[in-house]
């Protein structure tokens, strides 16, 4: 039997894998003892507003600065001129993304504007308020420069580069070739084409980035009270581009109100605050408001997609071939560059069925908007809505049912582990499990009967599947491989203290999504223990293990196996010293419920907080000998695979009322499969939450800009976000295959929900209007656009 | 800015406090009160993260100023969950995984607490559409919605 199989069972005491535990932490979030960043308050601290640049793009000819600096409460005003000294640009490529391309960046606008809302001048004074009282008197003359903004356009010959030095505005390209695919088209039965757009949105995290910087000048020493993702990697970065011996450069992450991604990349405002407190040898607050939030916080998707698919007679696919083009505004962030989107895009189109004959190209375009980066999904929303299209189109053109082409096509069972022509490798999936789980919990017959009923009374309903694929518990092969520093490995710390309880602390973080309570989960159950015994620590560089954070769906997965192994190694070392106390064998005892038992019988011989007295106090009364050792850590990376892949299967539900074009939400499935379920109500929320995340972006979110590269819709007024009202109940269930990677069998499970809405959403949109003849696949779909497709209101264009 | 002198009552305590005329509320909470419960996430009366109530209705804590509440009775996310009945509501919500990152909790706790004052048995749609107001990124809204409604079922059985 595997470790695993052993602590699994519900039956034993102590057993918390596999059960719905309430999360700890969420009992001081509801009385409002949260610990935001902006609710620190620091001695002596200043608080910093920007004036940010009005243009896309425009060369600064002269700031003047002498106005805001007599105003009440002002401390500094700081152009790039003065805190060049305190902090060096960077630069957002991988080596391994062969050719990408970036502009160095600076902390503060340094001659030119290349999108709105780059901050230019840093006002530091005694409140915010005062701060940008000062601000409106800053003047800062500018020469504006042609705004690219339109990807396409960058790439003509005759455009205006960018960064000239670059030579021109392709940040980066990939290609992948693989199988015969001039053939498989020629042979094809059936060949389907389309064209999609993916809008460009936002996190809109509810709480904005926010960062204390308090600098000790005795040491030189940087404390960061950061709203972050990854502590250890910030701590790396701030170090590194201000000048500060690493070690002693401390992140402090407390709760964090939402990242998805947000707050994981180098932003120059939050670099400039922290370059300040150096400079003024103070504490240093930046809280964004909510307009500085929509211009500046990295912005997602913004791809043009053209694809096609080649079908035998009988419905199998034989090739597929896409083109993909994304704009990603001035910069490719740093560190994790803005080429990765793209390049996970190419890498997981078509994911879950057996097709040989793949091409696909992509381009990723400077243009003078915002920033796009990693945000929730990464890739996978158009990776996914790509091949599901696809499907149901060829659905539609063999006659086949959309459950039953997708049956036809999905890997064959036995073929695990598979091989992709992208070059991504499955270990095992479920597709075929999930699917008919998922059919059978929609009742898929009953909602296609329903369907032709209502139509007949003029009700237009429409279902879409959408199967899957997504990227989790990540090796180096990520980010390590391409020379950035941040980890794939997790570590945990237990300490067994005198009272018998436990004190983890973990590399992995925690933004709401429950890596706490997983990681107590699993430690309390290994080494037995009470889960209410544990006391969790994280987000402190200076207290946790070096690890990776939040990203890529790996806390459960990669941070939940090093608790494994560290659970597993105190448990061993506490039935050692049990076992010389109580002159017994260390295999003859077991630990159960914070007591040392006999493994036979459960007998109980000695508590835990008996063992923590006699180790920590009285010492003296053991052998010499014995070197009790009760504090242990273990690290986890997972080597075996480049990532470990989840899967799953969605269906949507809605009603489109084709007077209106309005889309109501009538129900949404999902069945998946990220391994071992270890918390089965985090597992179901983090697929809901993931999941509404990607009906506001097939539904309702897109960054609006003009052609000058001015965001139109900068409030949460204009910007839309899914709401209570508007959302369906959301029903989950689970296939469960454990990975074989580790002994805890899990996989990740933050993303796939975001992963999949916007492919079922399109699918049952279109399945919907099919009466009508007509498809839609530019989101979001709104029911302007629903109204101009049905030819309700007038053609193209704006009017 | 000259300064004004106001007095209010938050969860049942009296504050006096000089504030300038232009504090909103839920700063002069989170800055006068040091009650930071209450969190601002849109200051333009959008999100509702800041709802607090202010004699008994809920309001938005960024679009009042903390001069107009002179004489007023606040309640908070503090003083609501200290009460028996915000109490329970509060176990609801971590019983039912109804938060994710809190941030929006505060805001999303004092306008259920309203909603049940009004109609203690309300149906799923009604608890969508009184919450409509308030946005919360991370849950789907769905555990909050279960949350309400266990509290609702809760007071009618007893």
């Amino acid at each position: 039997m595997t470790e695993a199989a052993r602590f699994s069972p519900l039956d034993r005491p102590n057993s918390y894998v596999g059960r719905s535990v309430s999360r700890p932490n969420a009992a001081g979030l509801v009385r409002g003892r949260g610990r935001f960043v902006d609710d620190l308050t620091l001695p002596r601290m200043l608080h910093v507003a920007f004036v940010r640049s009005p243009h896309a793009h425009a060369r600064i000819t002269a700031i003047d600065t002498a106005e805001a600096a007599k105003m009440p409460g002002v401390v500094r005003v700081a152009t790039i001129d003065d805190i060049r000294d305190y902090c060096s640009p960077w630069v957002g490529v991988l080596d391994h993304l062969k050719g990408i391309k970036s502009a160095p960046q600076p902390p503060l606008a340094d001659g030119k504007v290349f999108s709105q809302g780059q901050p230019v001048v840093a006002i530091v004074a005694a409140s915010r308020a005062q701060a940008e009282d000062a601000a409106e008197l800053v003047d800062v003359s500018y020469e504006p420069l042609e705004p690219v903004t339109d990807p396409v356009a960058a790439l003509e010959p005759d455009a205006t580069v960018i960064h000239p030095e670059l030579g021109d505005n392709l940040c980066f390209q990939r290609g992948i070739d693989a199988g015969e695919v001039d053939r498989a088209f020629a042979e094809a039965a059936h060949v389907v084409e389309t064209t999609m757009r993916f809008n460009r949105h936002t996190g809109v995290t509810l709480e904005p980035r926010s960062i204390l910087c308090d600098f000790d000048p005795s040491e030189r020493a940087l404390t960061l009270y950061m709203s972050v993702q990854c502590p250890h990697m910030s701590k790396n970065l701030f170090a590194k581009h201000l000048g500060l011996d690493e070690n002693r450069v401390r992140v402090v992450c407390g709760d964090v109100g939402g990242s998805f991604g947000i707050k994981i990349h180098t932003y120059p405002d939050e670099m400039t605050a922290a370059a300040l407190s150096v400079m003024l040898e103070r504490p240093v607050k930046f809280v964004a408001d909510r307009l500085e939030s929509f211009v500046t916080d990295i912005h997602a998707r913004d791809h043009d997609v053209s694809a096609r698919m080649a079908l035998d007679a009988e419905g199998r696919v034989s090739a597929i071939e896409m083109d993909d083009l994304t704009g990603i505004g001035s910069y490719s962030v740093y560190p994790r560059t803005s080429g990765i989107e793209a390049n996970q895009v190419l890498n997981l189109t078509g994911g879950p069925y057996a097709h040989k004959n793949y091409r696909a190209r992509a381009r990723v375009v400077f243009q003078n908007k915002n920033d796009m980066c990693q945000y929730r999904g990464v890739g996978h929303p158009i990776a996914v809505a790509v091949g599901e299209h696809l499907m149901d189109k060829a659905a539609r053109m063999t006659g086949l049912d959309a459950a039953e082409i997708r049956r036809r096509n999905f890997i064959p069972e036995d073929a695990y582990p598979y091989t992709a022509p992208s070059g991504a490798i499955y270990e095992r999936q479920s597709h075929h499990a999930c699917l008919e789980k998922l059919l059978e919990a929609c009742d898929y017959k009953g909602l296609r009967r329903d369907q032709s009923a209502q139509r007949e009374s003029g009700v237009y309903r429409g279902i879409g599947l959408a199967s899957l694929v997504e990227i989790t518990n990540p090796s180096p092969a990520f980010y390590g491989v391409g020379g950035a520093r941040i980890a794939s490995q997790d570590g945990c710390t237990l300490r067994l203290d005198p009272t018998g309880g436990v004190t983890l602390a973990t590399g992995v973080t925690e933004q709401g999504q429950g890596t706490e309570t997983i990681v107590a989960q699993v430690a309390a159950t290994v080494i037995g223990i009470d889960v209410n015994d544990i006391r969790v620590i994280t987000g402190d560089t200076d207290a946790v293990p070096y690890g990776g954070g939040t990203w890529a769906s790996r806390g459960a997965g990669i941070g939940g196996e090093a608790a494994f192994q560290a659970g597993k190694a105190l448990r061993w070392n506490i039935l050692g010293v049990a076992a010389t106390i109580l002159q017994e064998r260390a295999e003859a005892l077991d630990i159960r419920d914070g007591c040392i038992v006999n493994a036979k019988d459960g007998m109980e011989r000695m508590p835990l907080s008996e063992l923590g007295r006699i180790v920590y106090f009285r010492g003296d009364t053991l052998p010499k000998d014995l070197a009790p050792e009760l504090v242990v850590t273990r690290h986890y990376t997972q080597n075996q695979y480049p990532f470990c892949f989840t899967n799953a299967a969605h269906a949507c539900h809605l009603e489109v009322d084709p007077a209106t074009g309005l889309i109501r939400l009538l129900n949404y499935w999902v069945v998946e499969d990220c391994g071992t379920v270890i918390n089965p109500k985090l597992v179901a929320e983090q697929t809901r939450g993931g999941v509404v995340q990607g009906l506001g972006a097939a539904l309702f979110e897109e960054c609006l800009y003009s052609g000058e590269g001015q965001l139109m819709n900068g409030s949460l007024a204009e910007y839309l976000l899914p709401m209570a009202g508007e959302m369906p109940d959301i029903f989950v269930d689970h296939v469960t295959t454990p990975t074989a990677t580790s002994e805890l069998g899990a996989k990740g499970v933050g993303e796939a929900g975001t992963a999949g809405a916007p492919a079922a959403v399109m699918n049952a949109l279109n399945d919907a209007l099919q009466p009508f003849g007509v498809e839609m696949t530019d989101m979001p779909f709104t029911p302007e656009k629903v109204l101009r497709a049905l030819g309700r209101i007038g053609g193209g264009g704006e009017d | 800015m000259s300064r004004r002198a106001i007095t209010l009552r938050v969860n049942g305590e009296e504050v006096t406090a000089l504030v300038e005329p232009r504090l909103n509320l839920a700063d002069f909470l989170r800055q006068e009160a040091e009650l930071t419960g209450t969190h601002v996430g849109c200051e333009h009366g959008v999100c509702g993260a800041c709802t607090v109530k202010v004699d008994g209705r809920a309001v938005r804590g960024c679009l009042m100023l903390a001069v107009q509440c002179e004489g007023a009775e606040i309640e908070t996310v503090e003083g609501l969950a200290a009460s028996a009945q915000g109490s329970e509501l509060c176990e609801a919500f971590v019983e039912q995984n109804a938060l994710q990152c809190g941030f929006c909790t505060p805001g999303m706790l004092i306008t259920a607490a309203e909603l049940l004052d009004d109609n203690p048995a309300p149906t799923r749609e009604e608890v969508r559409d009184h919450l409509s107001g308030n946005y919360c990124r991370c849950t789907g809204y769905q555990a909050i919605v279960d949350a309400v409604m266990d509290v609702a079922a809760k007071r009618e059985m007893s």
